[in-house]
């Protein structure tokens, strides 16, 4: 079964796949547009890559918008510390398989100021390492403009961000007054300062990305797919204790369990499911009668309502 | 979900099917399964929150932690069937949240296991035509939302103008909490008569009505035949499933240029999308504005060399000779071209409140091309009589016929041929804001220029060869002197002979 173990496989440009459906054919299409418009348009584009499965079919279409040349913009990772082991190492892999150039960036007040997920609680860490690391990371490489992998699906206030998302000089997003975003034609013009985060797979949903990722053998993070590991329950979720970087509180113990994950961040917030499947095959059919959404598995959304709006307003992917 | 809804019937029958889809070949078995982006027109008390909450309920798009958050957050707040307020659903920001109004348009996504759906959700009443065009702007198909109490208002001729105006072709009219009416058909079939007399006014042939009850979930994904046994037509997702997509693949052949690959001397090849018709290798094109002449020699993509590339495939292109393509040009085909020229009339929609300033030089953006142009107003429409009034500048939501002039060759296709190389967006130099959306009309004629005295000449000529004629380097280095229109040899024997006379 080649999809249990995606990630040792390469994809073959001359391979006699069969081609998709029209379906995606046409998402890959608008995806492709948007990536070669900004490339054209904006002086330093880069894209942020997350490891996670969108991130995946992301760079994916990238690579294939700018075939038979390289990818033409860096990838820059916004590291916490506290991501998964596997998908540093994934993350590695990939970038030294498709010669790509990465950045990584982590806010240096995590070690001077010892922020963690665990001291500081979700909500202030997302804030110093996720939301203030994006914004270090793009001011020093003076971007105009940041690919991203969100889907309008995923949550209320994405429903409403246009394809070109326009931020100020400091980063912020005002969803009261958003350019109008007619037909595919895009406004890129920024100044100084100001930029747009791009986001080429908005019209995209869970169930796409996963038919996308068959459909093109693309490699995954292991993680995706059900196998039993150790976990330990907290705050109602199912964390991964297999990192010596989890302490566990009294009254909590490991497990074995077959899990799996829907989707990936920082493990000490990443919820995860119990599954037994172990192929794109089976994660399509489990997501196809899902009775919750993905980001279910994610504690910093359940904050508070709205709590993505605020996050995104400041800065936040 | 219901069996496939035969939606073939062309009468006037009592199932208030108007006009149904002219398309038994679409029915057949090449069902277009690509997504269909359709729009939603109406105001909150016509139930459209509560339309597009049922589309994404019955259809599951809605999962439980949502519904969790929803219940949530409507403390309480239910409708009288134990449903959560969809209408909270919707509004995602939270300003609407807090002022109980929609603000934006919004897309929403939801599937049935025969084609997916992207739903343009815009607001009723604030600002409703700027926020109707821009979801008109990619839509396929609009769904107006009436209340089979109250029936068509005002504001339904408005949504259906915007909607026609945008270049949408397929109409639903949902009259909606029929069910208040105690399924009234008589008063159904009064409400779809007067809509099918209101399209056609507006040349839309392609309406399916439907009496429906999003409350209760009736002839929305589920038929509704308990309740209305008098209707047989199809539900409204039925509608959707066999709707026809928007296809510019019958027209000429279309690449605007958006970026120039040349990872090595070896390869240079010219990336884009195509926005009309078909090209496969051996084609001759034109590259405009410059008017160069060449052969396509093979359509690069990632994964093989294609033998073909249609309308809609992003796709990179390499010619048979070093010929200078930049982005922003336009790779047409040889036998049938846009039009180039400097002056166009067009159709906009006014976006913002500085409205549109005669005389100003805005910058215009269509496909990949990026210039500037002067707008002069020349005539407002009136959205309650739907006449077109004189007008010297356009206020925000206004929608204006413009003169459009240009510094430097523009290049286009009438929005109606083709609803990419015919549309484009105003953008205000001084703000950087999308200030309107744009849709072509017509080529402004260069011969009432300032040349009126130069000597032409009028050929009239078979049609190979005049198509043999204009693939020569000659003709196409000259391509901007000429004008050509393609008529039937009795039409041109006619227009000779008024000459003459």
């Amino acid at each position: 079964m080649p999809h249990t173990h995606p990630e040792t496989e390469l994809h073959n440009p001359q391979s006699t796949k069969p081609p998709l459906d029209p379906h995606l054919k046409a998402l890959e299409n608008e995806a492709i547009h948007i990536f070669r418009e900004v490339a054209a348009e904006f002086e330093r584009p880069v894209m942020l890559y997350s490891i996670g499965k969108d991130s995946s079919v992301l760079l994916h279409l990238a690579r294939k918008a700018f075939y038979p040349g390289r990818v033409p913009f860096p990838l820059l990772h916004v590291n916490t510390g506290w991501k998964f082991a596997e998908m540093i190492a994934f993350r590695d892999e990939i970038v030294k398989r498709y010669d790509l150039d990465l950045i990584e960036h982590v806010n240096p007040r995590g070690a001077a100021e010892s922020v963690t997920p665990f001291s500081h609680g979700s909500a202030l860490y997302t804030d110093i390492m996720k939301t203030e690391a994006l914004r270090q990371a793009l001011d020093a490489g003076q971007y105009d403009a940041a690919f991203g992998g969100a889907r309008r699906d995923e949550e209320a206030s994405r429903a409403k961000e246009r394809i070109y998302s326009f931020r100020t000089p400091d980063h912020r997003w005002d969803p009261r007054n958003q350019r109008p975003e007619l037909w595919n034609v895009y406004n890129g013009m920024v100044r100084k300062g100001e930029s747009v985060r791009a986001f080429p797979l908005s019209n995209w949903t869970e169930v796409d990305i996963w038919r996308y990722i068959q459909a093109e053998d693309i490699p995954i993070v292991p993680l995706y797919f059900a196998k039993k590991r150790p976990v330990v329950e907290r705050d109602g979720m199912m964390i991964l204790a297999e990192d010596q970087r989890l302490e566990l509180l009294p009254g909590e113990t490991k497990r074995d369990e077959v899990i799996r994950f829907r989707t990936l961040g920082c493990f000490p917030l990443t919820g995860a499911i119990r599954s037994g499947a172990t192929s794109l095959d089976d994660i399509i059919s489990e997501l196809e009668t899902a009775t919750v959404s993905e980001r279910q598995g994610r504690a910093i959304d359940r904050d508070q309502s709205g709590s993505m709006e605020k996050k995104k307003r400041e800065g936040y992917f | 979900m219901t069996a496939p809804a035969t939606a073939n019937a062309v009468q006037d029958d009592a199932a208030g099917q108007l006009l149904a889809f002219p398309a038994p070949e679409t029915a057949r078995a090449t069902r277009d399964s690509r997504p269909l982006r359709l729009i939603t027109c109406g105001s909150v008390d016509d139930g459209k929150s509560t339309l597009i909450g049922r589309l994404l309920w019955d259809t599951k798009a809605v999962k439980e932690d949502q519904a969790a958050t929803l219940r949530r957050d409507s403390s309480g707040k239910q409708n009288d069937l134990g449903l959560p307020d969809f209408a909270l659903l919707l509004d995602g920001l939270q300003a609407e949240r807090e002022q109980g109004i929609t603000i934006d348009v919004a897309y929403r996504y939801f599937s049935t296991d025969k084609r997916s759906f992207i739903v343009a959700d815009t607001p009723g009443h604030e600002q409703y035509t700027r926020n109707m065009a821009t979801g008109a702007s990619t839509a396929d198909l609009a769904v107006l939302l009436v209340d089979a109490r109250v029936g068509l208002l005002e504001q339904t001729r408005r949504h259906a103008t915007i909607a026609t105006l945008m270049g949408i072709k397929q109409f639903v009219l949902a009259v909606n909490k029929i069910d208040l009416t105690d399924y009234d058909r008589a008063r159904f079939e009064q409400i779809s008569h007067e809509f099918r007399e209101l399209a056609l006014s507006l040349g839309v042939r392609q309406v399916t009505a439907i009496p429906l009850s999003a409350l209760k979930g009736e002839n929305v994904v589920y038929d509704g035949r308990a309740s209305m046994p008098w209707y047989d037509g199809p539900t409204l997702v039925e509608v959707l499933e066999l709707a026809t997509t928007r296809s510019a693949q019958t027209v000429g052949f279309r690449l605007p240029v958006q970026r120039v690959s040349r990872p090595g001397e070896s390869f240079r090849g010219y990336q884009g999308t195509v926005a009309g018709g078909s090209v496969k290798p051996g084609d001759s094109v034109v590259i405009l504005p410059s008017g160069m002449v060449a052969n396509v020699t093979k359509i690069v993509t990632f994964d093989l060399v294609r033998n073909a590339a249609v309308a809609g495939d992003a796709i990179t292109l390499v010619l048979d000779r070093q010929v200078d393509v930049s982005r922003g040009d336009m790779i047409v085909a040889i036998d049938s071209q846009p039009l180039t020229g400097l002056a166009f009339d067009a159709q906009i929609v006014a976006l913002q409140p500085d409205g549109i300033q005669p005389g100003k030089r805005y910058w215009l953006k269509s496909g990949s091309r990026r210039q500037r142009v002067q707008v002069q107003p020349a005539s407002q429409l009136d959205l309650k009589t739907g006449k077109w009034e004189h007008a010297e500048q356009l206020s925000m939501n206004a929608i204006g016929k413009v003169h459009l002039a240009f510094d430097e060759q523009a290049i286009f296709d009438p929005y109606e041929q083709n609803r990419t190389t015919g549309a484009f967006i105003l953008i205000d130099p001084d703000t950087n804001n999308t200030v309107a959306g744009g849709m072509i009309t017509a080529k402004r004629s260069a011969l009432g220029g300032i040349h009126t005295e130069d000597a032409r000449v009028i050929l009239s000529l078979p049609a190979d060869l005049a198509d043999q004629l204009m693939a020569t380097e000659l003709f196409a280095g000259r391509r901007e002197d000429a004008e050509v229109r393609r008529v039937s040899a009795g039409k041109a024997s006619e227009i000779i002979d008024t000459i003459d006379g």
